[in-house]
């Protein structure tokens, strides 16, 4: 088949590798329809997660047919034909985080976890196509992928909803909408968001449909800003204006209540030097993640106010605030997304259009041509928000 | 080399001791041993060859035994490797699961088998035993070790990295790992 694969820092490759096949009793094999990339695979391509190898294949947000089922899947829960929507995280649905729904810390699915452990001080979950450290499984950016535990994860689609309605359950709807509710929402509160991303895009959205009086977004794409404008929420350009003073105004002097974090490790900072030094510092890997948006979501939230933070971090960062997260009573909250425990609440709020995860979608590309969609994704070409590829 | 290592799984004590005392369930998620043979009520055979550089066998037998708590046994006659191990259920706080508490005793020797066995176990020999817990967990939890395209091979995951790459193996690749 043909997949989308790690060629190597900044080097993506669409080759011919081996069909999948199952591999345990409760797999299953999903024929591909659409696909996505996704910020995280950013990471990935840019080199700031290790275990990363040459021929990996990418890609975690995909959806599709199932073609084939292993002996151990009750048909019942899953069989050839149906049309599944598969969660990144891969949960066993049987230890004690997935009973308590933290599927994105599975103690079952990573068969790597012994590595992870050492870099994390504990284990987490397998996720697809996202290096050896969380299990060295093939990704979704590919006709046809091996989906584990598949009595457990996969959401199965009994609409006629397009493949764009319902592709982004399998991560960025369900991973911003966390983003927000773990804000705790009041009608009261004013929410801002760092990076118009697509995950910051859905975080602003889900903090709207959970009750947000108003939504700020922060980003230096004048585009993306456009694009969150056009869905109501207010935009901040860090490049053109002082962020800690345009959310004061926005907030009589407040601070936002709840501030959420959709940057992750890869962080612009609008000030040159302060870039520099972390650029740097990650260069030498005495950093490896880039903090500013943090930094600033910790400083600028009201006393009392919760951070979320949704954007990835791989590992160490120098200059947390914690003089004002602690004295100002702050709340941190994170996590890799709990996919599952969202998909279907979802699925019912697209179902009764209170969302629609389509309106971030710039791009159409084949599979074929994942290099292109990498190139305009990362470099912010063409007004590239979110690149759908179809095998 | 005396070694320690501990995990939590989801079922009850009496469950995992059952698991646990059919010893030839062992080399399910044990790295290193290749078969485990009851003999007698307390008695067993075992061999292994990934750790000492060669086939080895040995007898053992329980030397002490507490239905759902706790299992001792040691080698016995002219181990090459005389060893002995404790294996532990202690219920769980939460109520339904249950902690493993393992301790394990190798007699190293001189010799090519003593090196082999100490470059078997590397700088960090108590990984290997948390490596066999996880998988103790997967098999009673799951119903089987957990595969990936990068480590497809279940129990030699660790001895693999780096890995294959994370894509889908090839018809040559399924019949090799067989035979291994
Ligand atoms: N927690 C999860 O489960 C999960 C799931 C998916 C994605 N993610 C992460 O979410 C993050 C965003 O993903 P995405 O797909 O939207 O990626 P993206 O790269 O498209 O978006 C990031 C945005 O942040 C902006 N940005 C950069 N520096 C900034 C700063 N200092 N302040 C404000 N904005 C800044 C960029 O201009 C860009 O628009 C990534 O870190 C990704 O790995 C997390
Ligand atoms: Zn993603
Ligand atoms: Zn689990």
């Amino acid at each position: 088949m043909r997949a989308n694969t790690w060629a190597g820092r900044n080097k993506v490759e669409v080759r011919d590798v081996p069909d999948p096949r199952i591999l345990n009793s409760r797999d299953a094999i999903v024929r591909i329809t659409s696909t996505a990339i996704c910020g995280s695979d950013l990471h990935l391509v840019d080199g700031y997660v290790p275990t990363m190898q040459d021929g990996d294949v990418l890609g975690h947000e995909f959806m599709g047919e199932v073609i084939e089922v292993g002996p151990g899947v009750a048909r019942d829960r899953l069989s050839v034909g149906d049309r599944v929507v598969v969660p990144f995280p891969i949960a066993c649905g049987a230890c004690a985080a997935c009973a308590a729904e933290l599927y994105s810390c599975c103690e079952n699915t990573n068969p790597n976890a012994g590595i992870a452990e050492k870099m994390f001080g504990h284990p987490v979950a397998g996720i697809f196509g996202y290096s050896h450290l969380t299990g060295g499984y093939a990704g979704g950016q590919a006709q046809y992928a091996r989906v584990p535990f598949a009595d457990v994860n996969p959401l199965r689609i009994e609409s006629d909803l397009t493949d764009e309605q319902v592709l982004f359950l399998s991560d960025i709807l369900p991973t911003g909408y966390m983003g927000a509710e773990m804000c705790d929402i009041q009608p009261t509160d004013v929410v801002a968001v760092w990076g118009a991303g697509p995950v910051g895009q859905f975080a602003m959205d889900s903090a709207r449909v959970l009750g947000a009086a108003r939504v700020i977004a922060i980003d230096k794409e004048p585009y993306r800003l456009r694009m969150a404008e056009q869905a109501g929420h207010t935009p901040v350009n860090f490049e053109e204006v002082d962020v800690r003073s345009a959310l004061l105004e926005l907030t009589g002097g407040r601070g936002p209540d709840k501030c959420i974090d959709a940057v992750g490790m890869e962080a612009t900072h609008g000030s040159a030097h302060i870039a520099a030094y972390d650029r740097l510092k990650q260069a030498v890997r005495s950093e490896t993640d880039r903090p500013h948006a943090l930094r600033q979501a910790i400083t600028s939230c009201r006393s009392g106010g919760v951070v979320s933070v949704i954007g990835v971090y791989g590992g160490l960062l120098d200059k947390f605030p914690a003089g004002a997260w602690m004295n100002r009573s702050l709340t941190l909250r994170t996590g890799q997304c709990h996919v599952q425990r969202y998909m279907k609440p979802l699925l019912a709020r697209i179902e009764r259009g209170e969302i629609d995860p389509t309106r971030i979608i710039t791009h159409t590309l084949p599979l074929d041509e994942a290099d292109r969609g990498f190139e305009i994704f990362k470099n912010k070409e063409e007004d590239c928000e979110k690149v759908v590829l179809k095998p | 080399m005396d070694l320690t290592a501990t995990t939590t799984i989801r079922k009850p004590a009496p469950e995992v001791y059952a698991f646990w005392r059919d010893l030839e369930n062992l080399p399910t998620f044990m790295a290193h041993l290749d078969q485990v043979r009851t003999t007698g009520a307390t008695t067993s055979h075992w061999s292994a060859s990934a750790p000492f550089g060669k086939d080895l066998e040995w007898d053992a037998e329980i030397v002490d035994e507490t239905p759902t708590e706790k299992i001792q046994w040691r080698s016995t006659g002219e181990a090459a490797v005389p060893n002995s191990g404790t294996v532990r259920f202690v219920p769980a706080p939460d109520g339904v699961s249950t902690e493993v508490h393992v301790a394990l005793v190798y007699d190293l020797p001189g010799g090519a088998v003593g090196k082999a066995v100490a470059k078997y176990f590397g700088e960090e020999p108590h990984q290997l035993l948390d490596d066999d817990l996880r998988r103790l967990k997967q098999v009673l939890e799951t119903g089987e070790v957990v595969r990936s395209d990068g480590a497809p091979w279940g129990k030699r995951a660790r001895e693999e990295f780096p890995q294959r790459p994370a894509q889908p193996l090839s018809d040559a690749e399924v019949e090799k790992g067989a035979e291994a």
